[in-house]
């Protein structure tokens, strides 16, 4: 048992706390993590164009700077004169919609798995944790295709895919947090001091799982925005004409040669976006974890 | 090491059973494969000739046994769009792709054992850091984004490389990289990490004190202790990065390998060839993995007397 009154821990700790602040980079990422959650909440506002509006006197038009420019396409026009920022922004709502969605399925689904299995020992835990070492032998991506081909592209079958994607991380970390903390002296003490298990749990078991699950709910986020994008990308996940960001840059493939832009919007977005995400989740991950901040 | 050997085989068994499983079940959840797969066009006696060929009137247990049988035997029917059977379509497949997964993991193991062993030799200086910002940017830019502007620049725009096919070695250069981006992210922090954990180790300081050079400590006791967890994490998480990179490598570049197969097969709902190339790459994974596992084990006692 270490004292809490111990004056090199104590030292540590203000050491630590003083290596929690962000550099630049991080602080870079948390404006543009404001910058394109705002982008994607108001994109029917900031866009003037209607994502779907085709016209076609204004077709392949490049973007603001270059010759042909059409007036008001800041980031030019696609093979049917639809404004590329106002899809790409939309496609960007889109994404993180999925993304948000999913990620709350994973946690949903693997926490509470996660949850049964750190509490019920014996051939519940080991079922749970055979279905965890299937899921990371199984490359995913494999069978989100087959799904994917067999139960159509919807946005409910691709928010149920995106949301299986990820699980059994949640489920790891849940159990192994929770037999950490059943194991400590403060439980015995909690439970001696006369408290119901409901209460342990919200009191003492549930503080100390936000964080571990906040940094995987963070890093799941740009796993899912990669993997949407993906499968969009091959024709697999949102489907034509409604725009995401993947499926941008899957449909203008073929147009790459002379209208670049169509890929590259897209392509910057999703790029900025998994960047600030990743760089969020590795953030917060240092601060949740005094080990990793020696290194 | 019987008994680790026997657990390892058990494991990969049900795995593989478990793999198989959600095949049939993800085949049969969307309706009657008929109408999804063949649909218009069909007149009442063909459909009825069709049901009883694949005994879709039977119970769901009937078929799932009989579904099994086939698997064991080696029977995975016919592709819907080139009339042959899918194991064959598979298997002309399979050697691009493997020459694909070489080319990518020789890249990927020489870039990242280099840049691994910096950046945690130079831990504290400007290298290590450079080193840890090329390995980020590895996870966040997807794979595809990659190929993409690759595919601008050096193809479109500079008129170096060919995109499509893969006949000569200029045509390995793009996908080779492609795929290597995710897995070069990786294996560096793995190695990386190895590297830290062996020269903090008691032998490294009584290897510099009996007067080694600075590279031969680094190399041989440092790198030669860590290439064990390094050639494990090739095994175990490289093989199912590297399969799934390769659906999305193989369609971009038009590389004819299982990939590009299977993404192929995904929109033109060619339901027997993707089951099966589903099973064939987890078989694949499956048996990369168990292979890793044991010679683990073999190199390393502690795994293999700690769990007999």
């Amino acid at each position: 048992m270490v004292s809490l009154a111990d004056p090199i821990l104590r030292m540590r700790r203000r050491k630590a706390r003083k290596g929690q602040g962000a550099d630049i980079i991080q602080k870079i990422a948390m404006v543009m993590a404001v910058l394109l959650a705002a982008a994607a909440i108001f994109a029917p506002l900031l866009t003037p164009f209607d994502p779907l509006g085709q016209s076609l006197l204004a077709r392949l038009r490049p973007p603001l700077g270059f010759e042909r420019y059409a007036a008001g396409h800041l980031a030019g026009t696609d093979e049917l004169g639809r404004d590329v920022l106002s899809r790409s922004l939309h496609g960007l709502r889109l994404t993180l919609a999925l993304a948000f969605a999913g990620a709350v399925i994973g946690l949903v689904v693997g926490g509470t798995l996660g949850l049964v299995a750190g509490l019920r020992r014996g051939w519940v835990e080991d079922g749970i944790m055979a279905l965890v070492d299937m899921q990371i032998a199984i490359p995913f991506t494999l069978v989100a295709l087959l799904v994917l081909a067999l139960m159509g592209s919807s946005l409910t079958v691709l928010v149920f895919v995106l949301g299986i994607a990820g699980w059994e991380q949640y489920a790891r970390i849940v159990r192994g947090e929770v037999r950490r903390i059943a194991a400590m002296p403060y439980l015995d003490a909690a439970r001696t001091a006369g408290a119901g298990p409901l209460y342990t749990a919200w009191r003492h078991v549930l503080p100390n799982l936000v964080s571990p699950l906040v940094v995987q709910f963070t890093l799941a986020l740009s796993n899912i925005v990669i993997l949407e994008s993906t499968l969009s990308f091959l024709g697999l996940g949102v489907q034509p004409p409604q725009p995401s960001l993947g499926s941008m840059v899957g449909l203008g493939r073929d147009y790459m040669p002379t209208a670049p832009w169509i890929v590259l919007t897209p392509a910057l977005l999703i790029v900025l976006l998994t960047f600030t995400v990743q760089i969020l989740g590795d953030w917060l991950r240092d601060r949740a974890d005094v080990r990793l901040r020696e290194r | 090491m019987i008994a680790y050997l026997l657990r390892l085989a058990v494991k990969a068994v049900v795995t593989l059973f478990a793999i198989v499983t959600v095949t049939f079940v993800a085949t049969r959840l969307s309706g009657n494969p008929i109408d999804t797969f063949l649909g218009e066009g069909l007149t009442a006696e063909g459909r009825q000739a069709l049901i009883d060929y694949f005994e879709l009137d039977r119970s769901l247990w009937h078929q799932y046994i009989a579904y099994l049988r086939g698997v064991l035997s080696g029977e995975f029917g016919l592709s819907f769009v080139d009339r042959r059977p899918v194991t064959a379509v598979v298997l002309e497949r399979l050697w691009p792709s493997g020459q694909l997964l070489l080319a990518s993991v020789a890249l990927t193991v020489v870039v990242s054992v280099t840049l691994g062993v910096l950046a945690a030799v130079y831990r504290r200086s400007w290298i290590g850091s450079a080193v840890m910002v090329v390995a980020f940017a590895g996870y966040a830019v997807p794979s595809f984004i990659l190929a993409i502007v690759m595919v601008l620049t050096f193809s479109y725009w500079l008129n170096w490389l060919p995109v499509v096919g893969n006949d000569t070695w200029r045509h390995f250069i793009m996908p080779t990289i492609a795929m290597s981006g995710v897995l070069i992210a990786a294996l560096t922090r793995f190695t990386r990490n190895a590297m830290l954990d062996v020269l903090g180790q008691d032998f490294i300081r009584t290897a510099r004190a009996k007067g080694l050079g600075e590279l031969r400590v680094v190399l041989k006791h440092g790198l030669g202790n860590a290439s064990i967890t390094v050639i494990s994490v090739i095994g175990l998480q490289i093989a199912g990065l590297a399969a799934a990179g390769s659906v999305v490598v193989e369609s971009i570049f038009s590389w004819p390998g299982v990939g590009q197969m299977l993404v192929n097969a995904a929109i033109l709902r060619d339901y027997p060839v993707l089951q099966f190339g589903v099973i064939a790459v987890a078989v694949a994974v499956v048996a990369i993995n168990t292979l890793t596992d044991i010679a683990y084990a073999l190199a390393d006692p502690r795994i293999r007397l700690a769990r007999a």
